[in-house]
């Protein structure tokens, strides 16, 4: 079988048999530790200004960022925001319970589905579980309240993120994960999908000359709820 | 397999360089890459070090490289996923292949992977009527041209805006053919409502991986344009195609080389979507593929594993030795007549090949040493294209004619008093000669040289005998 055949052609490769048990423990152990690399210096800052960070990265890599108070602003920030890009006032949304709970009623001719991204969606909106402040980038792990498709299939991608979610460095956010999620499959942390995501999508190919909206989103637009006092 | 062309490397990249389209091409596109890479590496004052971090993730995993790829394959198959282990590309092709006939599929979307050119996958399937889709706007239009990528992250380097054109008027032959393209994003409109259709019907998404992960039995992508992750989460069926090498230990280890990877391939600070997939679909989840493969493969790897190639192992695939390196930047891809073009593609190509048909790539090189300056985990590029040259000479390969001028030269440069009066000697004959124009532009036995350039002709006397004439005057102790 060739499972037999590669693993002892890499073992005869390093010149020895299979590892001896405490050399096995002793990998399994930095498994289990995970330890962190270099954490560049730049995410390393007080929280208003890994906040500030993450609103520039965003902006720096064409996307765009909306800041509300809380979350009884969302519905206006986004029909504005609609209305300002000359959008119909119609979006699918994920299922998210904090998605659900925000007072829509407020904006009428807001029309929502909730559920998974369809081809006929122009405009999404996505609940964040985390963000990363060093590149400007938005975690979206999949779960049923949080389908992949909504990440993806839309002209228009919005996504909500309470600025308390956001981290400095990407290994806080896996941090976050490990001790937050619980995976009822594997058993592990890790959900079937975990996008990291960063500016809408783009393509070089045609002369290395960049041009956005390639097969996902065109516009990614953040409305950034600030629900920590600190990160003001 | 493709047909490996570089034993033609020479025609190739004479034919390459008379070739006025692809001249543009290179001269248009070369220069950005390189300009790209270096401002955002001075946005990262701590790139230097992120290097050699990177080098010694790489260089654990692969003393370790069995224990990793086992303990990957366990978490694979908790989040139910299925590893196929796959020693050759015609395994890995029929792998998928079966795959793809027990899903009963007619269409399958690809992302972007080098592993997929290598096993040349897509032949396998059409063969077998099963239709394969590239959806990376680059292999797309490859794949209608019916051509290899030119370059391993923008396989369609060697094309101009009116290839692009031209390909998809030919192509979308459904569309108005008098319609006008009046900007790129013309194009790219025109393939993105193209390939929409084509991620909605497909069975099957096969993709590659930039790298798998021990910890979690991840395998994780990096792609601008979300090609790969409608190709990994709309259909049924999800394949992931990935050579044994691209494993490491946990998401700390791959965050590291993913800070190392966009910057050194496209110059960005991160790539749009950096994507880890983990097994199925998971209870309740309203997208994502129900079933999760991994092809596993080796075709050549662990031969390298404890030998003087086993360094190449370390390559996350970022391009960055090609974008800077003056022969590629003058032949482009294709010349290196087969999947991986350039420096990377000039040590990996003979470990995968044979030497015997590739032994031009690795003497395709200054040795100016920019590729390896530029490696993000530190590929001693030009030292294993020399080990490459010491093998192909071991194997009487080299050509008898330069085998006769080694030795000969081999032969004087042994003996110094010899090797001196040898070279006093021509010094001195080719002064004289060129004593008026101070130039040869041609000169017999080395129209190899005088037919790209002037040799200019010596002035005074050899290095040795200044450097003795000087050491006799007290000048230099």
């Amino acid at each position: 079988m060739s499972r037999e055949t590669i693993l002892t052609a890499i073992r005869r490769g390093l010149k020895r048999g299979e590892l001896p048990a405490d050399q096995q423990a002793m990998l399994r152990g930095r498994l289990a530790a995970h330890p962190r690399h270099l954490i560049p210096a730049r995410s390393r800052l007080p929280r208003a200004g890994q906040v500030a960070l993450f609103v520039a990265n965003v902006e720096r890599e064409f996307g765009t960022v909306a800041r509300v108070p809380d979350l009884d602003a969302v519905p206006g920030a986004i029909a504005d925001y609609l209305a300002a890009q000359n959008l119909p006032s119609e979006f699918v949304m994920a299922p998210h319970p904090e998605l659900q709970a925000i007072p829509w009623p407020e904006r009428p001719l807001l029309r929502i589905r909730e559920g998974r991204a369809e081809a006929s969606d122009t405009v999404s909106l996505q609940h964040a579980y985390a963000a990363i402040a060093e590149t400007g980038t938005l975690m979206l792990p999949s779960a049923p309240e949080r389908p992949t498709t909504i990440n993806l299939l839309a002209d228009t991608a919005i996504v909500l993120l309470r600025a308390s979610r956001l981290v400095g460095a990407y290994e806080e956010a896996w941090d976050m994960l490990r001790a937050e999620w619980k995976d009822t499959l594997s058993g592990g942390f890790m959900p079937r999908n975990v996008m990291l995501v960063t500016g809408p999508s783009r393509s070089a190919d045609i002369e290395q000359t960049l041009e956005l909206g390639a097969h996902g989103p065109r516009r990614l637009h953040v409305v950034l709820v600030d629900d920590e006092a600190g990160a003001l | 397999m493709h047909v490996v062309t570089s034993p033609a490397f020479k025609e190739s990249a004479t034919a390459a360089i008379a070739n006025a389209g692809l001249q543009k091409a290179l001269a248009n596109s070369g220069p950005s890459f390189i300009a790209r890479r270096a401002s955002a590496v001075a946005r990262l004052p701590e790139f230097e070090r992120l290097r050699d971090i990177g080098r010694d993730i790489k260089n654990h995993t692969l003393a370790n490289l069995d224990f990793y790829l086992e303990a990957y394959e366990a978490r694979v198959l908790e989040a139910g996923g299925i590893v196929h282990w796959a020693a050759t590309a015609e395994e890995a092709r029929d792998i998928v292949l079966g795959i793809c006939q027990k899903a009963g599929a007619r269409t399958v979307t690809k992302g972007k992977s080098m592993i997929s050119e290598e096993i040349a996958v897509n032949d396998h399937l059409e063969r077998h009527g099963i239709t394969p889709v590239e959806t990376d706007l680059g292999e797309y239009i490859i794949q209608l041209r019916h051509e290899l990528p030119s370059h391993i992250i923008a396989p369609a380097f060697h094309l101009n805006r009116e290839d692009w054109e031209d390909q998809f008027r030919k192509s979308h032959t459904d569309l108005p053919a008098d319609r006008v393209f009046h900007e790129r994003r013309d194009i790219l409109t025109e393939a993105r409502a193209k390939l929409r259709q084509r991620f909605l019907a497909a069975d099957v998404g096969i993709t590659g991986a930039n790298f798998l992960i021990a910890e979690t039995g991840s395998s994780v992508i990096v792609t601008n344009e979300g090609n790969g992750d409608l190709t990994q989460t709309l259909p049924r069926v999800h394949i992931v195609l990935a050579s044994i090498e691209k494993v490491v230990p946990t998401l700390e280890d791959a965050t590291s080389l993913l800070r190392l990877l966009a910057r050194s391939a496209t110059g960005q600070d991160f790539s749009v979507y950096t994507t880890f997939s983990t097994g199925v679909r998971r209870a309740g989840d309203l997208d994502g593929p129900e079933e999760y493969h991994v092809v596993l493969l080796d075709n050549g790897r662990s031969n390298m594993l404890g030998s003087e190639f086993q360094d190449m192992l370390r390559c996350i695939r970022c391009a960055a030795c090609m974008n800077h390196c003056p022969v590629y930047g003058t032949v482009g891809g294709h010349a290196y007549g087969w999947v991986y073009p350039g420096p990377m593609g000039a040590v990996l190509t003979p470990s995968l090949v044979g030497i015997d048909q590739s032994g031009h790539l690795p003497n395709a090189s200054t040795f100016c040493g920019k590729c390896e300056s530029v490696c993000p985990v530190k590929i001693p590029l030009p030292n294993l294209m020399r080990h490459w040259r010491e093998r192909e000479f071991e194997r009487h390969l080299t050509p008898a004619a330069m085998r006769t001028n080694l030795a000969l030269w081999a032969w004087v440069a042994k003996r110094p008093a010899l090797y001196r009066l040898v070279t006093r000697a021509a010094a001195a004959a080719l002064g004289w000669l060129g004593r008026k124009r101070g130039r040869f532009s041609s000169l017999p036995l080395a129209s190899g040289w005088t037919g790209g350039r002037d040799l200019p002709a010596p002035e005074g006397d050899t290095f040795f005998a200044r450097y003795a004439k000087a050491q006799r005057a007290g000048k230099i102790r």
